[in-house]
C-alpha cells in the first residue's frame, strides 16, 4: 500500500511541476504575443504597400490603392484556391492599371507568391515575388532583393511576346534565367503569362473599357 | 570555471566542430558570412538565456520530467526571440526566415542544458551558455566566408539586411566578373567545407 502511494506521489509531483511549467511560460508567451503582433502585422501591411509600389508607379494614378480592389473568385488562370485581391489603380476615377496576385504552384519547392501590375492596355508594368521557398542561392533570383531578374518581364505582353515566346531561352522562348536553376523561372513566366491571359479575359470585370 | 568555459567552447568541445551538434543550421544557413554570423548570433542568445533559467529552477525540476521542462523553456524562449525579432528587427526576420523558429529543434541548446546547466550554478552555466555560443558563431562566420568567397566571390555582402541601407556597398568583392563556384553555395559545399575546417583543427592539434 505505502508502495502504491508512493508512486502516485511521485507522478502527482511530475504533473503538478509540468502543468505549472506550462501555465508560467504560456503566460510569458502570450504576453510577448500581446507585445509583437500588432507590430508585426503593421509591419506586415506595410510591406504589401510597399510591393504595390514596387510594381506600378505612383504617378500614374492617384486613387487610395490599398483599399480599392475587387475579390477575384477561385480561377485557374490565377491558380487560387480562395478568392484573392485584384487592385484597382484610377486616375481621375478612370482605371489605368491593375495589380493580379497570382500563384505559381510548380516552383522548385513550393508555391511562389507573385504581383503582376498591368496597364490598361496589356503590357506589364513591373511584377514581384511576394513569397517564396526557393533555393538559396540558385533559385531566389527571382527575388527582387537578390537580383533584377524579375524586372525582365516589364513591358512585356501578350501582343509583342507571343504564346512559344513567353518560357526561358532554353525552351527556345525569349526570357533569359541563371544557370543552374531552371524550373523556378519557368514556372514564374508560365504563372505571369497566365496572369496576362486572365486579364485579357476579365477586361470588363476589372473595370476597363475595351 | 572561466578559462574551461572559453577553452572549452572554443576549442576543445566546440559544438560545430568536435561535438558536431547543431550541423541543420551549421550546414543550411551558412551561405554567407552575414547569415552565418546572424544565425550564431541569435542562437548564442537563446544557449545563454537557456543556460541561465534552467540553471537556477534545476533544484525544482523532478529528474523524471526533465527533458519535457527543458524543451517547453527553450520552445518558449525561442519564440520570444522570434516575435522579437520579427517585431523590431524585420530585415533580420526576413533573412533569417526559418531558421530562427528551427533553433528549438537545434541539439547543442538542448546538450548544453541538459549536460552543463542542469548540474551547474548560475554563473558558470552563463559562461558556458556564451563560450558555446561564441564557438558556433565563429564556425558559422568561417564557413560562410568559405563558401561565400569560394561560391560568389565576395565577402559580407548583404550586409544591408542587417544594419539597412548605409551599409549597402561595405561588400568586399574579390573578383570582376567571376562565375562563382556554385558547389560551394550548395549544401554538399557546406558538408565539404565542414570537413576542411575539422581537419584544419585536428592537425593544428596533432602538430602540438
Amino acid at each position: 500500500m505505502n508502495n502504491f502511494l508512493q508512486k502516485y506521489k511521485i507522478i502527482g509531483q511530475a504533473v503538478f511541476v509540468m502543468i505549472m511549467f506550462g501555465i508560467i511560460f504560456s503566460s510569458i508567451l502570450g504576453f510577448f504575443y500581446n507585445k509583437t503582433n500588432p507590430i508585426i502585422l503593421k509591419s506586415e501591411n506595410e510591406a504589401k504597400q510597399r510591393l504595390l509600389l514596387q510594381v506600378i508607379s505612383k504617378e500614374i494614378y492617384n486613387n487610395d490603392l490599398i483599399n480599392s480592389y475587387i475579390e477575384i473568385e477561385p480561377n485557374p488562370l490565377l491558380n487560387n484556391i480562395t478568392s484573392t485581391k485584384g487592385y484597382i489603380a484610377k486616375k481621375n476615377n478612370e482605371v489605368v492599371a491593375v495589380i493580379l496576385e497570382t500563384r505559381a504552384p510548380d516552383g522548385y519547392s513550393g508555391e511562389i507568391k507573385i504581383l503582376v501590375g498591368i496597364d490598361k492596355n496589356g503590357n506589364i508594368l513591373g511584377t514581384r515575388v511576394v513569397k517564396h521557398q526557393e533555393t538559396p542561392g540558385l533559385g531566389d533570383y527571382i527575388d527582387i532583393d537578390k537580383s533584377n531578374w524579375i524586372n525582365i518581364f516589364n513591358f512585356t505582353s501578350l501582343v509583342n511576346t507571343s504564346e512559344q515566346e513567353w518560357s526561358v531561352k532554353k525552351d527556345q522562348g525569349k526570357f533569359d534565367y541563371m544557370a543552374g536553376a531552371t524550373i523556378t523561372p519557368r514556372s514564374v513566366i508560365k504563372a505571369i503569362y497566365k496572369a496576362l491571359i486572365f486579364f485579357k479575359s476579365n477586361q470588363l470585370k476589372l473595370g476597363i473599357n475595351v | 570555471m572561466f578559462k574551461e568555459s572559453v577553452i572549452d567552447g572554443l576549442w576543445k568541445q566546440n559544438p560545430g566542430t568536435i561535438q558536431l551538434l547543431g550541423l541543420c543550421p551549421t550546414l543550411a544557413v551558412t551561405t554567407t558570412v552575414v547569415n552565418g554570423v546572424s544565425l550564431g548570433l541569435a542562437t548564442m542568445i537563446v544557449m545563454v538565456i537557456a543556460n541561465s533559467t534552467i540553471s537556477p529552477i534545476r533544484k525544482i525540476v523532478p529528474d523524471k520530467i526533465r527533458v519535457p521542462i527543458f524543451i517547453l523553456v527553450i520552445a518558449a524562449l525561442v519564440t520570444v526571440i522570434d516575435l522579437s525579432i520579427h517585431a523590431y528587427a524585420e530585415p533580420l526576420y526576413k533573412a533569417l526566415g526559418i531558421f530562427i523558429p528551427l533553433i528549438v529543434t537545434n541539439c547543442i541548446v538542448l546538450a548544453r542544458v541538459e549536460s552543463f546547466a542542469s548540474k551547474n550554478p548560475i554563473l558558470p552555466s552563463f559562461y558556458d551558455g556564451f563560450f558555446m555560443g561564441l564557438g558556433l558563431c565563429l564556425v558559422l562566420a568561417i564557413l560562410g566566408g568559405m563558401r561565400e568567397f569560394l561560391g560568389r566571390g565576395t565577402l559580407f555582402s548583404d550586409l544591408d539586411l542587417i544594419f539597412g541601407q548605409a551599409f549597402s556597398n561595405v561588400s568586399l568583392n574579390f573578383f570582376d566578373q567571376y562565375e562563382g563556384f556554385l558547389l560551394a553555395v550548395l549544401p554538399p559545399g557546406a558538408f565539404l567545407g565542414l570537413a576542411f575546417l575539422i581537419a584544419l583543427m585536428n592537425w593544428i592539434d596533432q602538430k602540438n
